[in-house]
């Protein structure tokens, strides 16, 4: 831990000045609160380098040495693949995140599709038939997913409508006092004028 | 203006409708993932045996009947809990079972048979290739396969009796018709 002051001596308060006998001078006196400042910047700094250490950590992968493929060209387009692909067993990770039996599956057999000269929308698509398409990360465009896809565009539509009713409903002109409303308008001035 | 007295409820109204859809969410089963291979034909595939249980299992077995493809493992304990309503279903004789151990050990697959019966009518040992054309995602899944070998219903986790009863042997009986 860092150390801000040097040489203090703590001193439970409710003992300070009690045995008077034991020498205590004032600049040894340490009040029952001394440190919480130093204690408080401690943590700080702690949950600082927490903070860097979890923000620095590159996220896992599961792949394994014995996966990988040779060529690093089909190794990268495998991982790129693996990326796409949903585990179905942890569900919100993908299969190159995953270390679930099935991953490693998916992992190898995606491998071998791409060695055999299958594209990447081939391979991802051998998995789709087999899984359907909630093994997609990314989600197809089709009607069931339209509220999905146009969800935060409504929101937005919904957001733009309200903001320019709230517009035009503050552009209303303001109608001119009527004579009576004038009138009694003067009698409060003249009223405030004469105190 | 009927919008400005009654705009004050717009909030209520708009808690209840999502309560009412979270409500919904919580009460459906969203577990079970819905098969991709419904009306397709099942997978071409030939399984080694384990042993003392030859032959294997092949997808030539399913031809010209219906049948149930139920997939299993010794090390899983869901299919413990179903081993004994696949029993009974095999003692009626009503239709065929057939088994995809998957990605189990040999011995360990034959010491559970011995112990618990077996239901099946043939057994195919995989190492989770064929499961994954089947679209196998855990165990145990079972399958209803019609005449034409075509996959016609898939069902997510251990069988009850009551699924038995109230799903699977109808759609048996249908299939078969």
């Amino acid at each position: 831990m860092i150390r801000l002051r040097r040489n203090t001596t703590t001193v439970v308060p409710a003992k300070a000045g009690i045995h008077a006998s034991t020498a205590r001078t004032a600049e040894q006196w340490v009040p029952g609160f001394a440190g919480t400042t130093e204690r408080i910047i401690n943590l700080l700094l702690s949950f600082i380098v927490c903070f860097l250490l979890i923000a620095a950590a590159s996220p896992a992968h599961a792949v394994r040495p014995d996966e990988m493929l040779a060529d690093p060209v089909l190794e990268a387009r495998a991982r790129e693949v693996s990326r796409e692909l949903r585990c179905l067993v942890c569900r919100n990770q993908s299969i190159d995140d995953s270390d679930a039996d099935l991953a490693h599956d998916l992992r190898v057999l995606v491998r071998e599709r791409l060695k055999s000269g299958d594209s990447n929308d081939q391979t991802i698509g051998f998995v789709r038939a087999r899984y359907g398409d909630f093994v997609l990360l990314r989600p197809p465009f089709a009607i069931g997913t339209a509220l999905l896809w146009g969800g935060p565009l409504l929101v937005l539509l919904l957001g733009a409508f309200a903001v320019a009713r709230l517009y035009r409903r503050r552009d209303v002109p303001v109608p001119p006092l009527s004579a009576e409303e004038r009138q009694r308008l003067s009698a409060v001035l003249k009223e405030e004028g004469s105190r | 203006m009927i919008w400005r007295r009654w705009s004050f409820a717009l909030p209520v109204v708009i808690f209840a409708g999502l309560a009412a859809g979270l409500y919904y969410g919580l009460q459906n089963d969203n577990e079970s993932l819905p098969s991709a291979l419904i009306d397709q034909p099942a997978p071409t595939f030939q399984l080694a045996s384990l042993p003392g249980h030859e032959p294997g299992f092949s997808s030539a077995d399913l031809a010209g009947h219906v049948s149930l493809v139920n997939t299993f493992a010794s090390w899983c304990t869901p299919c413990r809990a179903e081993h004994p309503v696949l029993q009974a279903l095999a003692a009626t004789k009503r239709v065929p079972i057939y088994g995809i151990d998957y990605k189990d050990k040999e011995d360990a697959a034959v010491a559970w048979i011995a112990a618990l019966g077996n239901p099946y009518t043939r057994i195919g040992a995989d190492d989770g290739r064929v499961g994954i054309d089947w679209g196998v995602y855990g165990v145990p899944e079972t399958f209803i396969v019609d005449r034409q070998g075509r996959i016609r219903y898939k069902h997510v986790g251990p069988l009850t009796q009551a699924d038995l009863d109230r799903k699977i042997l109808p759609l048996v009986a249908k299939l078969e018709k």
